[in-house]
């Protein structure tokens, strides 16, 4: 049950995410919502790219060769946080510039595209 | 080696480098160089690009399927322990993916070109983000990797997000760049989870390495749920189609084509999944019919919504829903009738028809949104309510607007009818409510853009828009290249069904032959 945890924060992550993008009417939480998303399927990788007994696959130094890791997940990882950082700053900026020309952030009331 | 042979060789890589390094290399060159200047290099960049293109598809479709590695010859990685693992980023290009990269060097000339007389603060942005969404759509449709995809799927999302939002002074401009790269962000994660299931089961992320490994579990049936959902929401296509008029409408029109061909590019990934990722799956049908029926409530929900608009740009962007219907139709018609290596002759007919109206629907609609904004350039408005009898003045532009009218109607001289005959004729073997619900679909597409004519060019002539800007060449240029490929396409259909559609849809339909090149290659 223990190595359960991560995948049952994995799913607590997502769902929570999605349920902010969706009910959530304020824009700031929304974003929040995308990032938990985010987190939630780097966790996930992260959790893929673990092995017991696993050394990082840094040569210097190392003990062994044998137990080293392949680091995919890991790299993925990194650039899918790069990449989470720029939506996320991106978003923030056009909440900033709605914030501007609405006076609000609540979704219901930024409704000038209609129909 | 001569120039032209390592150039051959090496295309794969310039042709995603060569604008990635541009768009970074406009902001320091717009410092020196003044605006005329800069416009020629980007042109000049992008036309190099677009004979770049043409010269890999010559090259894919005479030669077969071009596979290129970076960084080493094979896509094996040797561990210290002696274990191969194909973990090398590599582009995998078959007939289907040079079709997409004509199209989207096409597009993105235009674009280009059109674009010179835009007046907006700080044009040089504009050059960087029209260049980089050039870049992710180019990545997109050449990798042969999952990852890649992820990471291509994401640089197309933050740059076009950055054009649809490029207006800041404007509040719409902003809305609609919020919900567009909210929708993407999703789309772009369950494309990350869906990676992290197939890695973990197959420990790989070549396509075809996946594709060869795969044995189709429980778990790999939600991974195609995730990312049919993922790719169908970034498409535009029915339950989410409500970010897809905001966005095209407040994006600025010289690049509302570049933002269409971002959401036609993820039609292409969703062919890649379910053709070569997914081919011997054998409960892909319902997958098929699942997407039929998609597309059948995007052409009704498109056109129906697209009646009662009075703004221009919104009633181009519903049609644009419809269009997606179109296109899903082909390809959910290919799909339920593939068995195995191959699908029957009517299933080949709707993807050579689908695949062929994926450049259609770019250069239809993008010459449409090219109109709109001649006209709302010209007289500042965008209401169809207080357009009128514009076509006394404005009769090239008049003359422009009844071709994109034909094309995107399906009439015949035009290449609009050329896809959708294919996709009619070949849908009513599956089922003849669906070639009817077509046709009624493009009937209604033709009273449609008949209102706005009628709305917007024909009656008198109003005092209001008498003294209306005179339109710069460099639009009517653009706009001149897209209806001459539109008229061409229209007049030969079968030179680009049999020359690249054709082979395009036998690359997909042909898994295997895509699976054993990955794997000869690698070695395994």
């Amino acid at each position: 049950m223990l190595w359960n945890i991560p995948y049952i924060a994995v799913v607590a992550l997502i769902v929570l995410g999605l349920y902010a993008c969706m009910f959530k009417s304020n824009l700031v939480k929304i974003i929040i919502g995308t990032s938990l998303l985010e987190a939630g399927a780097n966790l996930f990788l992260i959790t893929l790219g673990y092995r017991k007994g696993g050394i990082a696959p840094i040569f210097t130094n190392a003990p062994s060769t044998e137990s080293m890791v392949l680091p995919v997940p890991q790299a993925l990882v990194l650039t899918s946080i790069v990449i989470g950082l720029a939506v996320t700053a991106l978003l923030l900026s056009i909440v900033v510039m709605i914030y501007r020309h609405y006076g609000t952030i609540d979704a219901k009331k930024v409704r000038r595209l209609r129909g | 080696m001569s120039a032209i042979e390592s150039l051959r060789l090496h295309s794969p890589a310039l042709i995603i480098a060569i604008p990635l390094l541009t768009a970074f290399i406009i902001p320091l060159l717009s410092k020196i160089i003044g605006p005329k200047a800069r416009n020629g290099f980007v042109v000049a960049v992008l036309t190099g690009v677009l004979a770049l293109v043409l010269l890999l598809a010559h090259d894919v479709i005479t030669g077969g399927t071009r596979t290129y590695v970076l960084g080493g010859s094979t896509p094996l990685l040797t561990l210290p322990s002696g274990y191969q693992v194909p973990v090398r980023i590599m582009f995998v290009i078959d007939a289907m993916g040079v079709f997409m990269g004509i199209m989207c060097g096409v597009i993105a000339l235009v674009a280009a070109i059109y674009s010179c007389m835009e007046t907006y603060e700080g044009l040089y942005k504009f050059y960087t983000l029209l260049l980089l969404v050039t870049t992710g759509i180019f990545g997109l449709v050449f990798t042969g990797d999952l990852f890649n995809l992820f990471v291509f799927f994401e640089i197309l999302s933050i740059a076009s997000c950055g054009l649809v939002a490029f207006k800041i002074d404007s509040p719409m401009s902003m809305e609609g760049g919020f919900k567009y790269m909210v929708i993407s962000d999703i789309g772009g994660l369950s494309l990350l989870v869906m990676i992290g299931l197939l890695y973990g089961q197959y420990d790989a992320l070549n396509i075809g390495m996946l594709a060869n490994r795969m044995d189709y579990g429980m778990i790999d049936i939600i991974a195609l749920g995730l990312i049919v959902t993922a790719l169908l929401m970034k498409s535009g296509s029915v339950p989410m189609h409500m970010w897809t008029p905001d966005a095209y409408g407040e994006t600025p029109s010289s690049v509302t084509i570049m933002i269409v061909g971002a959401s036609l590019s993820s039609l292409y990934a969703l062919f890649r999944i379910c053709f070569t990722l997914y081919g011997g799956f054998i409960g892909i049908n319902v997958a098929g019919w699942i997407i039929v029926i998609l597309a059948l409530i995007s052409i009704l929900v498109g056109v129906t919504m697209a009646i009662p608009q009075t703004d221009f740009k919104r009633l181009i962007g519903y049609a644009a829903v419809a269009e997606i219907g179109f296109i899903l139709l082909g390809l959910g018609a290919g799909l339920a009738s593939l068995s195995g290596n191959s699908v029957d002759a009517y299933g080949i007919k709707a993807m050579e028809g689908s695949i062929f109206h994926i450049f259609n629907d770019a250069l239809d609609i993008g010459l449409l949104f090219f109109v709109a904004a001649v006209v709302s350039y010209a007289t500042g408005q965008r209401n169809l309510n207080n357009l009128c009898g514009l076509g006394r003045k404005m009769k090239y532009t008049t003359f422009l607007f009844i071709i994109g009218l034909a094309a995107v109607a399906g009439l015949p001289p035009m290449n609009g009818f050329a896809s959708k005959f294919l996709i009619y004729e070949s849908v009513f073997h599956l089922n003849p409510i669906l070639a009817i619900i077509g046709i009624l679909g493009s009937i209604m597409m033709l009273a449609i853009f008949v209102k706005a004519f009628s709305g917007a060019f024909l009656g008198p002539p109003v005092p209001e828009l008498e003294t209306y800007k005179k339109v710069p060449r460099s639009m009517l240029f653009a706009m001149s290249i897209v209806v001459a490929i539109i008229v061409f396409f229209g007049l030969f259909p079968d030179l680009i069904v049999d020359n690249l559609a054709h082979p395009a849809a036998q690359a997909l339909v042909n898994h295997s032959e895509y699976i054993s090149h990955a794997i000869r290659i690698g070695g395994v």
